[in-house]
């Protein structure tokens, strides 16, 4: 991608502008066979808030990726849309009963965009270098675990849907597990950078597989008891397994030793048998997976409900507007990627599913071009909490895997999560920024524009 | 670090291929299962998405789909006139499945039959939603209501067929039932309906023309006088009639319905005896020809064969092994002969039609969604029932049961209308069923039509009191058009 990676960036913003005003318009044309009625003003806001990221970026964060923004943005208009398609539904089947019409999520969610691009700002803003965090790991986790924590408090916490995530603060309530995601990948990031050495120690040889010494297990089995711990009090799979498959990746990545990758996997092989015989409702989520049928209209509703919309979407898709993702329940949250399925077809998953792998892979190649290691494993341990979360949510609805809670990134109706993700996008943007400054790398400003990695450099 | 993150660049990469692999086995390789299974709505409303095409009388559509503009489902199927064309059409319901040419058409009327490829690839390049194909009966809509308003409120079916071709004019029942009150897409009400009409003792929901059996008491003496005339009787055959058969082998005997015996020094002649339905006599004549003979000859009419209207009419049934009392009894209709208003129809109708037995049918054209005709159902014969000759004397004897003798309520001004009258008693205690056959005009046949009104009092004069009129009707109808 040659030229200056701005225009290249304003170039992929109207690209997903484009792509999702004509979806919207799509929707509202199959659905109520005319143009929204608001369609100019949402054309016009959406590219002002888009070209208000891209500003921000072009003042704060100027030379970083172009691509990270764009896509993480078509990601989050592709959610908004969906969201929007089954908002029509709801207030169609309220009209067809004479009910008073619900609230529309779309535009709850539309806020919370605006909330996301503020503190996406902020973030931008204050951590003017990355390194800066690594001050704070140790405040990271303490603020991570308190994150965890709050939930479990008798006044503040909430439980919805069975699993105890949220607190409510007046009318608002938020999911700190979100905001601990962050807190905890700085943690990880730093305390690896500290002490990758003593990790990658390596003490005796088993089966051919280097063991480490036993109090360098200290950190792990923490991290093991941290998500055994989410998983038994709060009842969420999902942000467990991500809190211990971040953790392992990192160790993994900062020591180069496999042996940790195979030592996690031991371990989390565990806590999958113990989790499946200590927790029913953890049982159940495997049985479903094994046999939804048996399920079909109890506890595997849900999830049959989203294999009969993925069936009926087939290869192209019945078309926005054109199916019956309303039947899934909470097809808003966790089920999103099924209703998403069911309208835009295989090939429309195959595309989203291209576009995540784009933002990780952009993700990754960040942290591989950044020259100090504690902005790479951040970098690395970002991109990857964005691989666990889609591959377990749309693995889970589609059931390539038991379901667990987790909402897909930039997707999902909910707040909390979006504005965790354009904040991990921002620091995506600020590591990347740093790497490719031209007085950093110090060659002639043309090679500068383009994307030079440094490779063959052991770190 | 670098190789690390690149392995674990190609980890999530794996993952993506693994999401993709699993997608396509979800939304492709494993769709159709996942499609048919049970309790999935989707493939229900799917059905409603396109316009479903017509079921046609004529060119009046019985059947067609509105659409419902922002509703859940997008169509709704719709049946003017209902509750008379319900034996026909059967229903479209989203919640109890189809009956009927909905279902037996479905492939045509949904639009996914193979005869429509041409239309479905144009459709999808003009980017249209696909239509189905209509269906049109053989149905006469005057014929049709004829029989219903002579059927009224009374138990019974009526079925008229055009002997010549066999197709099927009328196909009408009481009671009957309104489609429309399944096909509605209030789940609820449709319910309701559906368990009233299950609970209903009068069975609103069974195809009677096509699918009741029953005695068909001395409407049968046809049948018998058909073999008899292939064994040698001529019309003054003179034969035993006297006020009771003694059934051989038994204490019993057959009574004629008048207790009176057929004629002078008890006897008659085979003319005289099914002008008046003379039990004793056909009695006798099962006994001479034999059990054989009759199922011979019944089944050249069509008995124990099935027959796809196409929804497959219940077979009528000859006894299989009767002994010499069975076969005297099963010689005027009764101990276990079992037919359906359409078997006897078409019994009538092979002996209009010179003595060869049609196949029967109720669909007559099916049309793509422009109309232009993918099809047209050909006239087949089934079996050549009688001779010629034997067919035309038979029907002279018919036509004097209507002009002198059971049948006088079928008589026409100026048509000759052959027919023949029956009471069947389906045991004791139980309400007789009137019969009344008949086909016209004899010369020319044009229709030949069953009607069996069930719970009608009087033995034998209810035939021709109760079914007679209601034959005159739809023969009337046809003869109009």
């Amino acid at each position: 991608m040659k030229g200056h990676p701005r225009r290249t960036e304003l170039w992929l913003l109207t690209v997903a502008w484009a792509i999702g005003g004509v979806s919207y318009a799509t929707v509202d044309l199959a659905t109520l066979d005319s143009l929204p009625v608001n369609f100019l003003t949402v054309l016009v806001g959406t590219a002002a808030v888009l070209l208000v990221g891209h500003i921000v970026i072009r003042r704060l964060a100027p030379h970083a990726d172009p691509v990270l923004y764009p896509v993480a943005a078509m990601i989050n208009l592709i959610g908004l849309v969906m969201i929007h398609r089954l908002d029509v539904a709801a207030q169609l089947r309220a009209e067809a009963n004479d009910a008073r019409p619900p609230s529309a999520d779309a535009i709850a969610q539309a806020t919370w965009v605006l909330v996301a691009l503020g503190l996406f700002t902020l973030v931008l803003f204050f951590v003017s270098d990355h390194r800066k965090l690594q001050k704070y790991t140790f405040t990271s986790l303490v603020a991570g675990v308190v994150l965890l924590l709050l939930p479990l408090l008798p006044i503040l916490g909430t439980s919805i849907n069975g699993a105890r995530l949220w607190i409510r603060l007046g009318p608002l309530s938020f999911q700190p597990s979100e905001l601990a995601k962050i807190a905890l990948t700085i943690f990880f990031a730093g305390y690896l950078v500290r002490k990758r050495e003593a990790l990658a120690t390596v003490r005796r040889k088993v089966l051919g597989l280097g063991i480490p010494r036993g109090r360098d297990f200290g950190p792990l089995v923490v991290a093991w008891l941290v998500a055994l711990g989410v998983l038994a009090f709060e009842r969420d799979l999902g942000t467990a397994l991500m809190f211990f498959g971040v953790f392992v990746i990192l160790l993994y990545v900062s020591t180069q030793r496999r042996s940790w990758l195979i030592i996690g996997a031991a371990l989390f092989a565990l806590a999958a048998t113990l989790g499946y015989f200590a927790f029913g409702h953890v049982r159940l989520r495997v049985q479903i997976w094994i046999d939804p049928w048996a399920y079909a209209n109890d506890e595997g509703y849900q999830l049959v409900q989203a294999l009969f919309g993925l069936a009926s979407g087939g290869l192209f898709g019945t078309g926005l507007g054109e199916g019956y993702p309303q039947f899934i329940p909470f097809a808003k949250t966790d089920f999103i990627s099924a209703a998403l399925g069911e309208e835009l077809g295989l090939a429309g998953m195959m595309a989203l599913i291209v576009l995540f792998a784009i933002l990780v892979e952009r993700g990754l190649r960040t942290g591989l071009a950044c020259r100090d290691p504690f902005g790479t494993l951040l970098a690395v341990g970002l991109s990857s909490v964005f691989a666990l979360q889609v591959f377990v949510t749309v693995g889970g609805v589609t059931r390539l895997i038991p379901l667990t809670g987790l909402t897909t990134p930039f997707l999902s109706y909910g707040g909390s999560a979006l504005v965790c993700n354009w904040m991990m996008v921002a620091l995506l943007l600020r590591i990347s920024d740093r790497n490719r400054r031209p007085s950093m790398i110090a060659q002639s400003a043309d090679e500068a524009m383009t994307q030079m990695i440094r490779v063959g450099i052991d770190r | 670090m670098i190789r690390a993150i690149r392995r674990l660049g190609w980890v999530f990469g794996f993952l993506a291929v693994l999401l993709i692999v699993n997608l396509t086995f979800q939304q492709f390789l494993l769709a159709p299962s996942i499609n048919a299974q049970p309790g999935n709505q989707r493939t229900v409303l799917a059905e409603y998405e396109r316009e479903r095409g017509p079921i046609l009388v004529g060119t009046k559509p019985v059947a067609r789909s509105v659409a419902t503009p922002k509703q859940t489902y997008k169509f709704l199927r719709t049946y003017p006139d209902g509750v008379l064309y319900a034996p026909a059409t059967g229903f479209y319901s989203s919640l109890y499945g189809s009956t009927g040419l909905e279902r037996q058409e479905n492939d045509i009327l949904a639009g996914t039959d193979s005869r429509l490829f041409v239309d479905r690839i144009e459709q999808l390049i003009a980017g249209r939603v696909p239509e189905g194909g209509a269906v049109q009966t053989t149905l006469l809509a005057a014929a049709q209501k004829a029989a219903a308003a002579g059927l009224g409120s009374q138990i019974g079916s009526v079925t008229a067929i055009d002997p010549k071709t066999g197709e099927i004019l009328a196909l009408v029942q009481s009671p009957s039932f309104d489609p429309n009150g399944l096909a509605t897409h209030d789940a609820a009400a449709a319910q309701d309906y559906y368990e009233q009409l299950d609970a209903d003792p009068d069975k609103p929901l069974l195809n009677r023309p096509l699918v009741q059996t029953i005695p068909p008491g001395s409407t049968f003496k046809l049948v018998t006088a058909a073999a008899a005339l292939d064994a040698g009787y001529t019309p003054d055959s003179v034969l035993p009639g006297p006020a009771a058969y003694p059934l051989p082998g038994s204490s019993r005997s057959l009574a004629n319905w008048s207790g009176a015996p057929c004629g002078p020094n008890d006897k008659t002649t085979f003319a005289n005896a099914l002008a008046i339905s003379c039990n004793s006599a056909f009695a006798y004549l099962g006994n001479e020809l034999g059990a054989d003979a009759l199922r011979t000859q019944a089944e050249k009419f069509g008995f124990d064969n099935s027959f796809d209207v196409p929804m497959t009419a219940a077979t009528s049934r000859f006894p299989k092994d009767p002994d010499d009392a069975q076969t005297a009894m099963s010689a005027i209709g009764q101990f276990d002969v079992r037919a359906t208003s359409l078997q006897m129809a078409m019994v009538t109708a092979a002996i209009a039609n010179k003595g060869v037995t049609m196949s029967p049918y109720l669909v007559n054209q099916v049309l793509a969604p422009d109309l232009t005709v993918l099809s047209s159902t050909q006239p087949k014969a089934f079996e050549r029932a009688m001779t010629e000759q034997n067919a035309a004397t038979l029907m002279d004897m018919m036509v004097q049961v209507v002009n002198s003798g059971t049948g006088s309520n079928a008589r026409i001004p100026g048509v000759s209308v052959g027919g023949k009258t029956g009471t069947a008693e389906t045991g004791a205690g139980r309400p007789n069923i009137a019969w009344f056959v008949a086909a016209a005009p004899a010369e020319d046949p044009q229709v030949a039509v069953a009607v069996a009104v069930e719970n009608a009092g009087q033995p034998e004069v209810s035939g021709n009191a109760v079914a007679a009129p209601i034959a005159r009707s739809v023969i009337q109808a046809v003869l109009q058009r």
